[in-house]
Formats: C-alpha cells, structure tokens, sequence
C-alpha cells in the first residue's frame, strides 16, 4: 500500500517474460509527482517493455506493479495508421478522452503543429506525427505520462523545444514522467531519476551517480559517461520559461 | 401495408443495412471479413439447429456463431496455426457439419438456395421485428463501446494504457458480430453477408476523409444497395441476396472514379 500520496506508479522486482524469453527482469522504480524518471538503455534492453509494464498493458507479469492514477497519457514507441482508417489529426486527438475545441487547439500549439489540425494522419511526416503524439498525451491533462522516445524523428531544434516542453509539463500539470530516450545529451538535462537498463538494472539514480556507474560505463563506454558528468558540472544553474538564467 | 411481400422486403433490408454501414467500417478497419465469413458459415448449422429443435432461427444462428467465435478465440490461444488457417478451418468444417446434419433431416424439405443467397419471399413479419428490435439493440451497444472500440482499432496499447479496457470491447463486438448475422441471414444469405458488410464500407472509404463520413457513406451505400437490389430482384426474379450484392459492387465501382478524381488533385 502507498503510504506517499505522490507516488503515481511503482514497480517492485517486475519483469516479463515472452515465449520463454526474459524481456526484462528485476526491475523496480517509482514514479512521482512532478518526477521526471528517465529510462536508458541499448536496443533491446528492455526500456519498451518496462514502459509497457508500468502501464498495465502486459498483464502477465512477474513482481508487483501498483499504479496508483487512471490519468494517463501515453507516446508509445510505434504507431502504424492504416489507411483503410481516415483519420484527421484533429479525429486523433480525441481517441480516448473527448476534448473541448480550445483544449485540443491548445495542445496542437504547444507542440508546434496546430496548423495540421484538419490534415489526414497518413499524410504527416515522422517528425510531425510524433509531434501530434505528444500534443495528444498531453491535451487530457494526465497526472502520469508515459513517453516511449517520444521525439524520435524531430528536427535538432525541435528536438530540445519539445524536451523544455516536457519539463515544463512536468512543472505545470505537476505530472509524473516516465522518460524513454537514447539521447542522453539532452534528456539528462531535465531527469530527477536515471534508471539504466539491459535486460535488468545496471544502475539507477541521480544523472551524476549514474554516469559514475562502473556498469553504465561498460555499458555506453567512457565518452558517454564523460558527457553526462560535464552536463552535471553545468548544472549550477536553470533556465526559467522567459529564458533568463537563475543561478541555483 | 407489410401484407405485400415485397414491402416487407424493403423495410427488411433497410433495417439490415442501418446496422451492417457501422458495423461494416469496424470490419473493413480492423480486417475482420474472414472472420466475418466463418461465423455466416457456422450460421448453416445453426439454422439446422433451429429446426431441429424447433427454435427461432435468428436466435440458433446467434447461439451456434457465438459459439463458433470462442472456440476460434480458444484455437488461436492454444494453438500456434496462423489466424486464416484457424478461420477456414472453423468455416468450412462448420459448412461441411452442417450440410451433413440437413442430409439427416430428411423429414424437412430445406430451401439451400434461400439459405445461402437470401430469399426475400421468407421474410416474416416476426423477421422484420427482429430486424428493427435486434438492429437497435445492436447499434446502441455498438454507441456504448464506441470510445474502447474505435481507440483499440486504431492503437490497442494506447487503449489500454490510458485506460479504455479494449478487450471487453473487442468481446462484445465479436457478440454484435454474431449478431447481425443472425439478424440479416434470411435477407441476403449466409453466403454473402460479409460483402453486405463490406462493400459499402469499402466504397465509403473512397470518398471519405474521417472516421464519421465513412460510417455515414457506408449506410447510405447499404440502403441504396438494398434498395436497387431489391427492386431489381422483382423486376428480373433474380435472388434478393445477389442482386444487394451486385448492386454495392456498382457503387464501390463508381465510388473509385472520386478516388481517381482526388489523386489527380493531389498530382
């Protein structure tokens, strides 16, 4: 039982187990409010998985899983539309949560594509839709969002445009994040919590305790390690929405 | 009014294809028509059942094609065939079942032409009221899941992440599924439901760009269908199931003229 009422999700010792093959193993991890918790990993480390497990969408699981919110919004790696399916941006945005006109206009805006509201899906480019993705997890306002790479296919500028966007989110709606990212660059910038995965836990904890990790080293080699503590010595200051820097 | 054979007919089909134009787009989106085909196929055994043990022939057709839809979902959990294997497996062992249970039944004549391609002379005034009473309760479940339903079509795991509950849907879609196949067998025939549900939603597509038009345009293709159909079934004494198909396959033609249209637009 959660005695803390800012927990939104926790996994305790989960993993999943597919045809006989472990896909991830032993992992636990909390999500707060207001929390950005960042999964890392290489391919195939589980990351999707963990995700998917947190969210209740594999049922057969191994450990416990507690999920404490039914408002959730979720950017899952792949979405594939058929076409024998027309669907408008603006059909899509409402696919599990009816949205007034506003809410929907204003979601669209923060991620920079409200002028695609009437286009058909089909039509979007990699980075567009995904852009659409996030405008859609976020309309409905959720208390836990679940991010699969979620700008993946984004140009470079847009790319830390929708990584403040996420860390202002986060500030606003004091939502939980669960962050999936191979960008460790960037995503280290905004993260409370890094949990480095291959098939279990190698590491979790602060971007710095992490990049100090023996096996997070082995696991990404030295130069990324080195990133990660630079990025960290930075860190004397923050950035606020106007663009002014406080010192910490 | 509903003395007239023919009238009966109408208001029959009409009714069918106000349930088949929804019913049909979830089909076309969620690649359903094989499995759409296997439960029409059971229905022949359910319609054995139903004389049989004097039963109400929608309500056996209903039961048998339940029936025959969780054993498949059984089949597909415990066995590792491919789904299309598992649906002819189902189908056309079903049919064969079927036809070897009315060679039994040698003390009732059976009309296989009207079963298989629809006989608009049989319908009943008790038909017509399953029809409406049936065809409104299956719309109104279908409004109900419409959110879980139409959200897992598109993405099952966004669905289920925030919350939607899509395999209930799914299960309760299979049971309208059954349904509407109980209800419109005797108008178009075991045979050929499936192209009553998909044609129209396949000519709907053509000419539409949201989820909504192409439900709207998949019942008004429907009713014209029936309605062309049936007329043309009086006028040449061709049979009614047939003639609603032929008639939704002249209008899926003339709906890829507007695709035709539309891509020149695009170039």
């Amino acid at each position: 039982m959660s005695i803390d009422k800012n927990i939104l999700v926790k996994l305790k010792d989960a993993g999943f187990r597919q045809n006989d093959k472990w896909l991830v193993k032993g992992v636990s991890l909390v999500v707060e409010k207001g929390k950005i918790v960042t999964l890392i990993g290489p391919n195939g480390s589980g990351k999707s998985t963990t995700a998917k497990i947190a969210l209740g969408i594999y049922k057969k699981i191994d450990g416990e899983v507690e999920k404490y919110t039914n408002k959730v919004g979720y950017v899952p790696q792949k979405v594939s539309i058929d076409w024998t399916l027309p669907l408008r941006v603006s059909d899509f945005m409402v696919l599990t949560e009816n949205l007034k006109d506003e809410a929907i206009n204003e979601a669209l805006s923060l991620t920079g594509v409200e002028h695609l509201k009437n286009k058909n899906l089909g039509n979007l480019s990699g980075g567009e839709f995904q852009r659409v993705l996030l405008a859609r997890a976020i309309s409905k306002k959720p208390e836990l969002l679940v991010l699969d790479e979620p700008v993946q296919g984004v140009d470079f500028t847009g790319e830390i445009a929708l990584y403040e966007l996420i860390k202002k989110i986060s500030e606003e709606l004091n939502c939980g994040i669960l962050l999936i990212s191979h960008d460790l660059h960037t995503v280290m910038s905004a993260t409370d919590h890094v949990v480095c995965l291959n098939g279990h836990v190698c590491c979790s904890g602060s971007p710095i305790d992490v990049a100090k990790n023996k096996e997070y080293k082995v696991l990404f080699g030295e130069q990324a390690s080195q990133t990660l503590s630079i990025y960290e010595h930075k860190h004397d200051h923050v950035h606020s929405h106007e663009g002014d820097i406080k010192k910490n | 009014m509903f003395d007239d054979f023919f009238i009966r007919a109408l208001v029959a089909g009409i009714g069918v294809a106000f349930v088949t134009g929804p019913l049909g787009c979830f089909v076309v989106w969620r690649r359903l028509s094989y499995f759409g085909d296997t439960l029409a196929h059971s229905a022949l055994l359910g319609v054995t059942m139903a004389y049989s043990f004097e039963l109400n022939i929608a309500v056996s057709v209903f039961i048998i094609s339940s029936v025959i839809a969780l054993i498949l979902i059984q089949l597909q959990k415990k066995t590792n065939l491919p789904g299309d294997a598992l649906l002819g497996l189902l189908a056309h062992s079903s049919l064969a079942v079927g036809l070897v249970v009315i060679g039994f039944l040698t003390f009732i004549r059976f009309d296989i032409m009207g079963l298989l391609f629809g006989d608009i002379l049989a319908v009943t005034i008790d038909d017509l009221l399953i029809i409406w009473i049936g065809g409104g309760l299956i719309l109104l479940v279908l409004k109900l899941i419409w959110k879980p339903l139409f959200a897992s079509t598109v993405n099952y795991e966004l669905a289920e992440a925030e919350g939607l509950n899509p395999d209930r849907a799914k299960a309760i879609f299979t049971i309208l599924m059954a349904a509407i196949i109980a209800i419109s067998i005797k108008m178009v025939g075991l045979l050929l439901i499936t192209g009553m549900l998909i044609i129209p939603a396949a000519m709907a597509r053509n000419i539409s760009d949201n989820p909504r038009k192409m439900i709207i345009f998949s019942i008004i293709g429907g009713l014209l269908s029936v309605i062309i159909g049936l007329f043309s079934s009086l006028e040449f004494n061709s049979p009614s199931g047939p003639s609603i198909i032929t008639a939704s396959l002249i209008l899926f033609i003339l709906s890829l003229l507007k695709i035709k249209q539309s891509m020149h637009l695009k170039n």
